[in-house]
């Protein structure tokens, strides 16, 4: 460390201003070799995540860039799917608003629900925070248990939440709440939120527990007063690593939905109004075997999720100041 | 010496408390739908399955289901115990695996200084922003060509590289005091050792939370495209064959639902209870 220091200061004295590409090379390389162990822990785990995650990232990427039916060889198209995605797919736009709409709306107030509860069970002794972090996780944890709003929001007089408006007189028909386009985005919507207390929630709590108290009865003696000063100044800044975590989870949920309203609205849905990028994407992958479309599609959702990313954890670092 | 003030917390008010109990009353009773749904459909006998209008609590609370299905599951031609064994494998190996690799990865990354240590991270954060439904035609590529397409061993070494349970490792490695390795470090451990000894410790409760992940992703596992010789099969494959027999195996499918679920449960109870306080930094002065 100290040598290579030095070294910088010696050249720069002597009016050779830039380090050449092969000094600069031979250093990563000592730097290397001195860290050999470093990489020997993440080698048997990123050698893994290389070959099946980062390589077919890359080969779907490249696939973007071509027609590719799964049977024949795939053939190089350019920016053909791209510019089709943006000037011929009028179903594309749809999903491209409907996916803005629902993570703008679910992905925010997610994250919020997300910490809020986790302070919340936070406070309490660790049994009874068990079974309540296991109710609140329980629409993650049960599979399909989503299908319930099916039930309840059926359109016909039996479904629970027509008989209830019936019964009570706000309405006299039943409402088709899955096939009117007014209703359907903002129902799964709901239920998105319903199911939001996932691992972000669950890293939360982890990361609240990772807390030591000595760092509260010091701010409470530096003057913090109630607990949301504490939660501000204290919590939060100590736990923007999970904060970060819980982020991603939640951008990358939110804008990824698809099954769900799929499986409440049907696919596809009434005048495509439950129709996202990730159900475009798996029309034209799962039934049309049009790969290098599906491929430019996922790409266009991968930079959207990017940019969002970005902005976010720009405004995480802002967090206790 | 730590003077314990957490049974008097600071700063709490009681009726700031009385409004945090009330709205986790009110919200529980919401999230809890689901769990009393599958628990009370399980027991419901099969003239009341199909009620119209549908009814959440059965008015004959019945066992009938659970026998059913163990009749139904010892007919069948492939042993359940096999599928069992088969899911309780994925289940152990690809979670002790996991949590094992993706720590080790995630110290380095938090807490040793290497050339590429921030591409690597990097990419494994962004990789989680892609949506997995383009990758599989590659992965199946990958896969075949390793010799690995119909062994259990797919399902393993996917999860290993598993990109969630790294970036949580990671981003709880990082809280972890240097002043605490470093002391350790003094002592002559070797840094295997701090790692296993002194960090892993010290991020007790986000290793149980990789585990409720790790647990309830692979016991759910279906095995997807990758597996297809009928004894690899697991477990919630042979359940989800009943539970599509048809109207008359509708009470056996909540039966077996109920049961399938249980583990992922049990296990997210007993970790859930245990991740408490790690006091790492207790004596430390940074």
């Amino acid at each position: 460390m100290a040598s290579s220091i030095n070294a910088g200061v010696n050249l720069a004295n002597t009016a050779k201003p830039r380090f050449t590409f092969r000094e600069k090379l031979s250093w990563t390389w000592a730097s290397m070799k001195e860290n050999k162990l470093s990489y020997l822990f993440v080698a048997p785990y990123y050698l893994l995540f290389f070959t099946f995650t980062i390589l077919p990232v890359i080969i779907s990427m490249l696939l973007s860039f071509t027609y590719y039916n799964i049977l024949e060889m795939p053939k190089f198209t350019g920016w053909e799917n791209y510019i089709n995605l943006f000037t011929e797919d009028d179903v594309f736009l749809i999903a491209v608003r409907n996916t803005f709409v629902f993570a703008f709306v679910t992905g925010p107030l997610s994250y919020f629900m997300c910490l809020i509860f986790a302070w919340f069970i936070n406070e309490l002794s660790p049994k009874i925070r068990a079974v309540l972090t296991l109710i609140f996780y329980a629409p993650s944890i049960s599979g399909s248990a989503y299908m319930i709003w099916a039930i309840a929001f059926s359109g016909d007089s039996n479904g629970y939440v027509n008989g209830f408006l019936m019964r009570n007189g706000f309405i006299s028909e039943p409402i088709t709440w899955f096939q009117n386009p007014k209703y359907m985005l903002g129902i799964i919507m709901a239920v998105q939120l319903w199911l939001s207390l996932g691992a972000g929630f669950l890293s939360m709590i982890a990361g609240l527990q990772s807390i030591d108290d000595t760092y509260y009865e010091a701010a409470a003696v530096d003057g913090i007063k109630n607990r949301f000063q504490e939660l501000w100044y204290v919590t939060l800044p100590m736990m923007r690593p999970q904060l970060m975590f819980a982020a991603v989870m939640q951008i990358a949920a939110s804008f990824a939905a698809g099954d769900i309203c799929a499986q409440l609205a049907g696919f596809p849905s009434v005048d495509y109004a439950a129709h996202t990028v990730v159900l475009h994407m798996q029309d034209y992958g799962n039934i049309r075997f049009e790969m290098g479309y599906a491929s430019a599609i996922a790409t266009i959702l991968f930079l959207s999720m990017l940019l969002t990313n970005k902005v976010v954890q720009n405004l995480l670092r802002k967090v206790g100041e | 010496m730590r003077i314990r003030l957490r049974a008097k917390k600071v700063n709490r008010s009681v009726w700031g408390n009385i409004a945090v109990f009330t709205m986790l009353a009110l919200t529980a009773a919401f999230m809890g739908l689901p769990l009393l749904f599958v628990i009370s459909n399980a027991f419901k006998p099969l003239n009341e399955f199909y009620l119209y209008p549908p009814r959440f609590f059965p008015q004959n609370w019945t066992l009938t289901n659970f026998k059913n299905l163990f009749i139904q599951l010892s007919n069948s031609w492939v042993p359940i115990t096999r599928y069992l064994f088969n899911t309780v494998f994925i289940t152990i190996v690809g979670t002790t695996a996991h949590v094992f690799f993706a720590s080790l990865a995630a110290y380095a990354l938090a807490k040793h200084n290497f050339p590429g240590k921030k591409i690597i991270f990097t990419s494994i954060v962004m990789s989680l922003m892609f949506t997995s439904n383009t990758l599989g035609i590659a992965q199946y590529i990958i896969l075949s060509k390793l010799g690995l397409i119909d062994s259990q061993f797919s399902i393993i070494a996917l999860n290993i590289g598993a990109a969630l349970g790294l970036f949580l490792m990671k981003q709880f490695m990082e809280g972890v005091p240097d002043s605490l390795l470093e002391s350790a470090r003094m002592d002559g451990a070797s840094e295997l050792r701090v790692f296993w000894q002194i960090a892993m410790p010290s991020v007790k409760p986000a290793t149980l939370t990789l585990i409720i992940l790790q647990v309830q992703g692979l016991w759910y596992n279906t095995g997807s495209s990758f597996l297809y010789s009928e004894q690899l099969k697991t477990l919630p494959v042979a359940l989800s064959q009943i539970m599509q027999g048809g109207i008359a195996f509708g009470g056996m499918g909540a039966a077996a639902m109920l049961i399938i679920i249980s583990v992922p449960i049990l296990v997210f109870v007993i970790n859930q209870a245990n991740v408490v306080r790690t006091f790492t930094t207790s004596g430390i002065k940074e």
